[in-house]
């Protein structure tokens, strides 16, 4: 006799979720984008965005305001889209963009380009922090590989080489933002990770990746969802494992390099978002990621919109906040794994 | 190689050689399966009879020479191919949290299926069919971590199942099992070997049960094949002093007139 059980996590349940929190998203957008020193009614939010309401309105939104929210919306997916796809690969619940040398690296990378080639195209910071990205990741992997023995990439040391590696760069980096001239070290600051100033350049200098690199983890949730299995299994279904291993976290750190050149360094949000999709929609990666994507968009633009109206004049940047929430998540993570 | 005997063995290895760094596990093993058996590998720990397995299954690199199947060198045939023809399933398997055994079986869909996961009528025959070889059809919306560890253990073998492979590699299958769900695993393998024609090939640690479940036994010592054959061949005094150091009284099981062991004295 078995009592009849109906499964946590389906499909229809994922769409619910995904459908929630886009709504959520969108409401918050149009909040957002109202919030100011002038303050505008969500009506006339709503009328400029289509292309009505008056030529002040539609400059104050459209121009000022949505590359700060899009470039939020996009950072923030790219970050929880970045966890989602080193934690599936790594395997490891503590891994995250900003905890295995990648976002510190991009971060690293993207204020040496800045300082040393002030009048570069702003189309080239994203590859500079991509090149950092690669390079703070490989110096993880390099310094975390078995060199005498066959099992390639070991997720526990990668996890614990990567925190090392992250701190050093992260060091050498205030280093240098402390040693720069003071016009150009200010203009810098954004690295640390706030939207805070984010402007149209900063929009078009993400979007593209975006557009290409969140689609490109999403048709990776199968290869992922294998991975997650383990080499052994993974191997015994047919799945490359080293391939596909690369594969997946070139997508995720590329994700994080285009992302720190759009807001910083947005402490956690690699790590929260996935965990939190997890808890919602299972470990099924075709759930997840989208699930991730939007909480992802949804934390860093609440963090921001937070950050604006807690202590008005003042900013509070949305990456402290996303910190001071992560942090003590992270702590827990580390005493339930411990 | 392809003498005409590899041709007709499933899996055939031919100098092979295993090691982990400088230390060498098996040093030259050639070795022939049985289409259509069970074939149970026995051995002391640390004889290398997982790591034979595992370099079975593609599952390990190799130091030297190969594997074969059905002639056919293993690591030459496109990884998803093998994956189509052989199931592994290697030893403590641990599945992400909050999958459903369903969810788990249809990963052994995953080498037939191609870039994009369509689940064709054949696919879900399978996986039912899977589902109910291991009796896990009722269990299908649960998840993984909500079951015993006998029926996890079948639905791992389900997901083994899914993949409808004519070889199939089970790795210590009986490990951290109660004695009844251990008889489970083990009728269940030789029921897909007699009413499917499966090749199955184990590790396990029970030589008792490995007698009375196998058609051919391997006995490894110090990552070399010490005998192969029928199990009443293969397991006399001298082989039970050689490879496993043990006195032991062979009584006849009643029911299949093989040996059944009762080790009594070590000999070192």
């Amino acid at each position: 006799m078995t009592v009849p059980f109906s499964p946590r996590f389906t499909s229809a349940r994922a769409l619910l979720v995904a459908g929630i929190l886009a709504t959520l998203t969108m409401l918050l957008s149009v909040l957002a984008l109202g919030l100011g020193a002038v303050a505008t009614p969500a009506a006339q939010v709503w009328a400029a965005l289509w292309g009505g309401g008056d030529s002040l309105t539609r400059q104050l939104v459209l121009e000022l305001r949505l590359p700060r929210v899009g470039v939020s919306l996009l950072c923030g997916a790219m970050f929880a889209a970045s966890g989602a796809v080193m934690q599936g690969v790594i395997r490891n619940p503590l891994a995250s963009p900003d905890l295995i040398g990648v976002g510190a690296g991009a971060g690293l990378a993207a204020t040496v380009f800045l300082l040393a080639w002030p009048a570069a195209p702003p189309g080239g910071l994203p590859w500079a922090a991509l090149a950092g990205a690669w390079g703070g990741f490989g110096l993880v992997l390099l310094l975390s590989r078995d060199w005498g023995g066959a099992d390639g990439l070991p997720p526990v040391r990668l996890a614990l080489v990567g925190v090392a590696v992250s701190a050093a760069l992260g060091a050498v980096q205030h280093l240098v933002l402390v040693r720069a001239p003071d016009g150009l070290g200010s203009a810098l600051t954004f690295l640390t990770g706030t939207v805070y100033g984010a402007d149209a350049e900063r929009l078009w200098r993400v979007l593209p990746w975006a557009l290409v690199l969140l689609p490109a983890s999403l048709l990776l949730s199968r290869t992922l969802d294998v991975l997650n299995l383990g080499e052994d299994l993974a191997t015994g279904l047919g799945t490359r494992v080293n391939p596909a291993r690369l594969l997946s976290l070139g997508v995720g750190v590329a994700l994080a390099g285009a992302a720190v050149t759009g807001a910083g360094l947005l402490g956690f949000v690699g790590l929260l978002a996935p965990h939190l999709a997890r808890l919602l929609v299972g470990a099924k990666h075709a759930r997840t990621l989208p699930v991730s994507l939007l909480l992802g968009a949804l934390l860093v633009l609440a963090a921001d919109t937070l950050g604006r109206t807690l202590l008005p004049p003042l900013e509070v940047p949305a990456g402290l906040l996303t910190t001071l929430v992560g942090a003590p998540y992270f702590l827990y993570l580390l005493r339930r794994s411990a | 190689m392809n003498r005409p005997e590899d041709l007709a063995s499933p899996l055939s290895t031919h100098d092979l050689k295993l090691a982990y760094g400088t230390s060498v596990i098996v040093p030259h093993l050639n070795l022939s399966l049985k289409a259509g058996q069970v074939t149970s590998i026995i051995g002391p720990n640390g004889c290398g009879k997982s790591t034979v397995l595992r370099a079975l299954a593609r599952l390990r690199p190799v130091s030297g020479g190969n594997v074969t199947l059905y002639g056919q060198a293993l690591h030459s045939l496109p990884s998803k191919e093998v994956a189509r023809r052989l199931a592994m399933l290697p030893q403590g398997p641990v599945a992400p949290e909050g999958l459903s055994v369903e969810e788990l079986v249809w990963f052994g869909r995953h080498p037939h299926q191609g870039r994009f996961p369509v689940r064709r009528p054949e696919d879900r025959e399978a996986v039912a069919w899977a589902l109910s070889q291991t009796g896990m059809t009722i269990f299908g919306r649960r998840p993984l971590e909500a079951l015993s560890g006998g029926q996890r253990q079948r639905a791992w073998i389900a997901m083994s199942l899914a993949q409808q492979t004519e070889i199939l590699l089970l790795d210590e299958p009986t490990t951290y099992l109660d004695l009844s769900h251990q008889l489970e695993v083990l009728q269940l393998a030789q029921r897909l070997n007699r009413e499917q024609g499966k090749t199955v090939v184990m590790v396990l640690h029970d030589l008792n049960q490995a007698v009375r479940y196998s058609d051919e036994i391997i006995a490894m010592r110090d990552g070399e094949v010490y005998a192969q054959g029928r199990p009443e061949d293969v397991l006399t005094p001298a082989l039970l002093t050689d490879v496993f150091g043990l006195k032991a009284h062979l009584l006849s099981d009643p029911d299949t007139g093989r040996p059944y062991i009762i080790p009594y004295a070590l000999t070192r």
